[in-house]
């Protein structure tokens, strides 16, 4: 791990929606290679850190460094110099339903003209092929894939064009804990494989320690701790320990609403 | 704002002319039968409906003329673009505001495929394309719908009632029609998208952009029409 250079760093990081104010001075690095998941509760901020790294949200203020360089507010036309080093797997998997699974899967391909449609298609049953899916499925509509299947396929598009950077965004929310464990693997294997450096955001701690090699949790918009995976247990961090352990009683209050 | 750069990406390469085809199918052709239903009953309409006004003045031989003017100017572009825009405005307002909401729109941009040049040009091109080629086809089949009632219920000689309808269409009543068919086609996709691209919120969101797209495209088509027919015909 180059700690010089982190392939994201994030600095001082604000946004808000109107009054509400959602990120406010967020710090972040993570190093080339490295796994960081950031924990939270529903509604701190998670996706919103997602969506400004990705540039599908405009930050109001702060810095946001890919591999040195900086890409908070920057124009669209080099943002997507900048885009396709990413690779993201949406929470509802955001599969286009017009089109079948093989196109989804080779879309960042074709949208690029890496490949012709016929290489694609083949590119696209060997990516099928790695999160554990045959050649069969390649030609379903995902309506017709069950919620798993349609995780993996989402998967496979996100490592089809061979990113440096994966984003993975509650990838085990809505599935059984036996799928969710299958996601793990993949994401794991995946990521091991291609090198990818990977930031994840959830709120299930099995994934969490599963996936990452570090823990970072965010509470009231800032990162309240960050550490290795296994030094999480003993954070000596109130919030962390409530949250990890999951009970209602603690320093976090939820909004309970009636 | 947003048909600002709607249309700039319309004439941007690269073009996804896959999806272009697609649209117009979908616009185009399988508009056909309800356009095709609208402009007959209206043509049929037309003409019982002059009969009995013009029978007052003895002047039942205008009612070709009335039929072929009124079809081509005003209620062929106008119908068509009424019921398209119920028809295919609200189903884009549906698919793109479904597309927002289930992050499909936001996964497109992390593909490195701008969201407006794949989603809404095709549309807005296919809606300009096709909507002139409908009403063409609404004015053919609502003068036909005229000659049925002229010829089979009011008694009109069929070969007389063609004459005069021949004789008397212009070219620039057909024309400013089909203008005015080409403005609707974008009128209606643009709402179409633009609802659906700024929706928010789950299924109600979607729920509302599909009624905003659908009355915004109407008023702006009435209104719309109404401009038009100053800029051609008013002098």
């Amino acid at each position: 791990m180059n700690e010089r250079k982190p392939k994201i760093r994030v600095r001082d990081l604000h946004k808000a929606f109107g009054e509400k104010v959602v990120l406010h001075g967020l710090d972040l690095d993570v190093g080339v290679g490295e796994s960081v998941v950031v924990i939270g509760g529903s509604g701190t901020g998670k996706s919103v850190l997602l969506k400004c790294i990705l540039g599908l949200l405009r930050p109001d203020s702060g810095s946001i460094l890919i591999d040195g360089e900086e890409v908070a507010g920057i124009d669209a036309n080099v943002r997507d110099e900048v885009s396709r080093k990413f690779g993201m797997l949406f929470q509802g998997g955001a599969l286009f339903d017009s089109l079948p699974v093989w196109e989804n899967v080779a879309f960042g391909l074709l949208s690029l003209k890496k490949a012709s449609r016929a290489e694609a298609q083949e590119i696209a049953v060997a990516k099928l092929a790695q999160v554990g899916l045959g050649s069969d499925v390649s030609t379903l509509f995902p309506a017709e894939l069950s919620g798993g299947m349609q995780k993996r396929v989402s998967l496979a598009r996100a490592i089809a064009a061979d990113p440096e950077i994966i984003f993975f965004d509650e990838p085990t929310t809505g599935l059984d804990p036996i799928m969710a464990d299958v996601i793990n693997d993949l994401i794991v294997k995946t990521t091991r494989e291609m090198g990818a450096t990977a930031l994840s955001i959830t709120h299930d701690m099995a994934s969490a320690r599963k996936i990452a090699h570090r823990i970072a949790m965010l509470y009231e918009g800032r990162i309240i701790w960050a550490g290795p995976v296994e030094d999480i247990d003993a954070s000596g961090n109130d919030h962390v320990d409530q949250f990890i352990n999951g009970r209602a009683e603690g320093p976090i209050k939820m909004a309970v609403r009636a | 704002m947003f048909s600002g750069t709607a249309v700039s990406h319309c004439v941007r390469p690269p073009f996804y002319l896959r999806s272009v085809g697609r649209q117009m199918v979908e616009i185009g052709y399988y508009s056909l039968p309800v356009v095709g239903l609208t402009a007959i009953f209206s043509g049929m309409v037309l003409a019982l409906q002059s009969y009995t006004g013009f029978a007052r003045f003895s002047a039942e031989g205008a009612i070709a003329n009335v039929v072929v003017v009124a079809i081509t100017r005003e209620l062929g572009p106008v119908l068509a673009g009424l019921m398209v825009a119920g028809r295919i405005g609200a189903a884009m307002a549906a698919e793109i505001g479904t597309m927002r909401v289930t992050e499909q729109i936001d996964a497109l941009t992390t593909l490195s495929t701008n969201p407006m040049k794949y989603m809404v040009a095709p549309r807005l091109i296919a809606g300009v394309a096709m909507l002139p080629l409908l009403v063409f086809v609404a004015d053919i089949i609502g003068v036909f719908g005229g000659y049925l009632v002229s010829v089979y219920k009011l008694g009109f000689n069929a070969s007389n009632y063609l004459q005069s309808t021949w004789d008397f269409v212009k070219p620039e009543d057909v024309i400013s029609g089909l203008v005015k068919a080409a403005v609707f086609g974008f009128i209606i996709t643009l709402m179409g998208c633009y609802h659906g691209y700024n929706s928010r919120g789950g299924a109600q969101g979607v729920g509302a952009a599909t009624t905003n797209a659908v009355v915004s495209a109407s008023i702006l088509i009435l209104s719309f029409d109404y401009i038009l027919t100053e800029l051609f015909f008013a002098r």
